[in-house]
């Protein structure tokens, strides 16, 4: 698989994203642009195990949860530098999506998305009973906590650059991965999982490894944004609706790839942006997501990219 | 001798697909298999490959006990296959297709390496002017080369080929045999399905014939095309049949 030039045009892209609210010292804006990030990288993450394994993981958010969480009580409980934190979340999520990708993976189609809602909605549940956790009131910070920052204002904008650092190395690890041996057998896997097998792949642990992988990102994320926020609860943490979110994104961009996964979060988020502060109606950007996700799925499977390659073929190589 | 089955035996529920079937195919020979509709040699090769484990019975490849063996690492051995109905990597390219056989195959190349190998595969089989075409856009004659092609891409040392000349004009057919004798001639074991009587019998060097899941002759085509048990088994008992058209 040559290596096209997507990543040449993406990252510029991204980093004129991330500096120009810096630049400016735009306080609304670097809020707006945080959230895009955010999406691109659970979109970005979730493409790894869906668009390139073919596994539509329906609740992947569960794994931003885990991340948030772990992260979260490291920091509130022993005191643990923020960085040192998010990190062990993201491992400690991979592991937990490992583990269970033994169980779950040998699933096929829609059993295996139902089985990962049904993780997200166990986790869940798990967590507003464990009392150490704060139950379903979740945990608070004390405001002490952002001096080892430099107070709360500069935590704030830690966790900004900290986001744009995370979106930066998911884009290019999932793009590297895409171009690899590894990333060939994925794909070979989503096309065809008997096949794979008897041509030499050893589907359970390739299928493992990018469940582990896409799990990994959301998680740090998640850290992020808890920390951020200063307090986190379950029904945040485990936001099904976030997960469908995510599998939107990466439908309206191009599942399989990675330029059309950060173009998907980039667009579903200006659209909800609109819809979300439309006086008359209450979450009407759920309503019109779950029509994008008909239109793309009855007329344009491939989404965006996948729409644009047809007709264009030579943009494949700048749209991966 | 590269590959030995001894009393292979498989059944689905009460339907014994395989019965006691035992071989012994040398190295660098066409091995045929033959039979009805039914008879047992698509899961025989669905045991070599891995797909199947056999409920009893051996297989050994050289002096190598495979029988439990998991499937991946059979094509690591040098196990490569077709399948009867093909399994294109639908929507990878052609060449990414057979890179995926290079990549996982007895020699676990890297990417570049295995492009060139590819490559090389692809012009063999004739598919160069499709390197680039995915895989589903692809019609069946093509398909067809591109699971020989990516069969070809591990390099193997044994390769089963499930009837890969079904649904193909007389001409393809043509070009498909003197493919598999190159085949043979660069030193590959072939192990081949076939209905088409006259392009198996042209190519193989034994014939082992399966009939309800039980092996019932082998021998050379000769052998075979005049063996009375083999006669019945396609076309029924012939003294039979004279006695119920009133001819004795």
């Amino acid at each position: 698989m040559q290596k096209g030039y997507t990543l040449y045009w993406l990252l510029p892209a991204l980093i004129v994203l991330i500096v120009y609210p810096i630049l400016t010292n735009n306080v609304m804006l670097r809020e707006t642009i945080f959230l895009i990030l955010l999406s691109i990288t659970l979109s970005i993450s979730l493409n790894i195990i869906m668009g390139y394994t073919g596994y539509v993981s329906f609740g992947h958010i569960v794994y931003y949860g885990i991340g948030a969480y772990a992260s979260f009580y490291l920091i509130y409980a022993y005191k643990l530098s923020l960085i040192f934190s998010i990190l062990i979340g993201g491992v400690f999520a991979s592991l937990v999506a490992f583990i269970l990708g033994q169980a779950v993976l040998s699933l096929r189609g829609a059993i295996f998305a139902i089985a990962t809602i049904g993780i997200n909605e166990a986790i869940k549940s798990l967590i507003n009973n464990i009392p150490f956790l704060g139950g379903a009131m979740g945990l608070y910070f004390d405001f002490s906590i952002y001096d080892k920052y430099g107070g709360a204002i500069k935590a704030i904008w830690l966790s900004y650059y900290l986001m744009g650092i995370l979106t930066i190395v998911c884009v290019i690890s999932a793009y590297y991965i895409k171009k690899s041996k590894f990333g060939l057998g994925l794909f070979s896997i989503r096309e065809d999982q008997d096949a794979s097998s008897v041509l030499g792949i050893k589907t359970k642990s390739y299928k493992s490894m990018a469940y582990a992988i896409s799990a990994f990102f959301p998680a740090i994320a998640g850290g992020i944004f808890a920390f951020k926020s200063g307090n986190i609860e379950p029904s945040g943490a485990f936001n099904l609706v976030k997960s469908i979110e995510m599998i939107v994104m990466v439908m309206l961009g191009g599942y399989g790839s990675v330029a059309g996964s950060a173009l998907g979060a980039l667009i579903y988020e200006k659209i909800k942006g609109i819809l979300l502060v439309l006086p008359y109606i209450k979450d009407l950007h759920l309503a019109v997501s779950g029509l994008i996700l008909l239109i793309i799925v009855q007329f344009a499977p491939g989404g965006i990219v996948g729409f644009l390659t047809k007709y264009f073929k030579n943009l494949r190589k700048v749209l991966e | 001798m590269i590959l030995k089955g001894t009393n292979l035996k498989l059944s689905f529920g009460g339907l014994v697909a395989v019965n006691n079937v035992s071989f012994e195919i040398e190295e660098k020979t066409i091995f045929g298999i033959i039979g009805p509709n039914g008879a047992g040699k698509t899961t025989l090769f669905n045991i070599i490959s891995g797909v199947y484990k056999p409920q009893t019975g051996t297989l050994n490849f050289k002096d190598k006990n495979i029988t439990n063996m998991p499937i991946y690492k059979r094509a690591r051995l040098g196990i490569a296959r077709t399948h009867q109905i093909v399994k294109p990597l639908g929507e990878l390219t052609v060449i990414e297709n057979v890179m995926v056989g290079a990549c996982f195959g007895k020699k676990n190349y890297n990417l570049k390496q295995a492009q060139s190998v590819a490559l090389d595969v692809i012009n063999f089989v004739g598919l160069s002017s499709k390197i680039f075409t995915l895989a589903n856009q692809l019609n069946v004659a093509f398909k067809k080369r591109l699971e020989l092609a990516r069969a070809l891409a591990n390099e193997p040392e044994i390769l089963l080929l499930d009837e890969v000349l079904a649904g193909l004009n007389p001409k393809e057919v043509d070009n498909m045999l003197e493919i598999i004798l190159k085949i043979k001639q660069n030193g590959i074991t072939i192990i081949i399905i076939e209905h088409l009587m006259h392009a198996i019998m042209k190519i193989s060097d034994l014939i082992m014939v399966l009939d309800s899941g039980e092996k019932i002759a082998q021998g050379t085509p000769q052998e075979i095309s005049n063996n009375q048990k083999v006669i019945e088994a396609y076309l029924g008992d012939p003294k039979l049949a004279l006695q119920l058209v009133g001819e004795k």
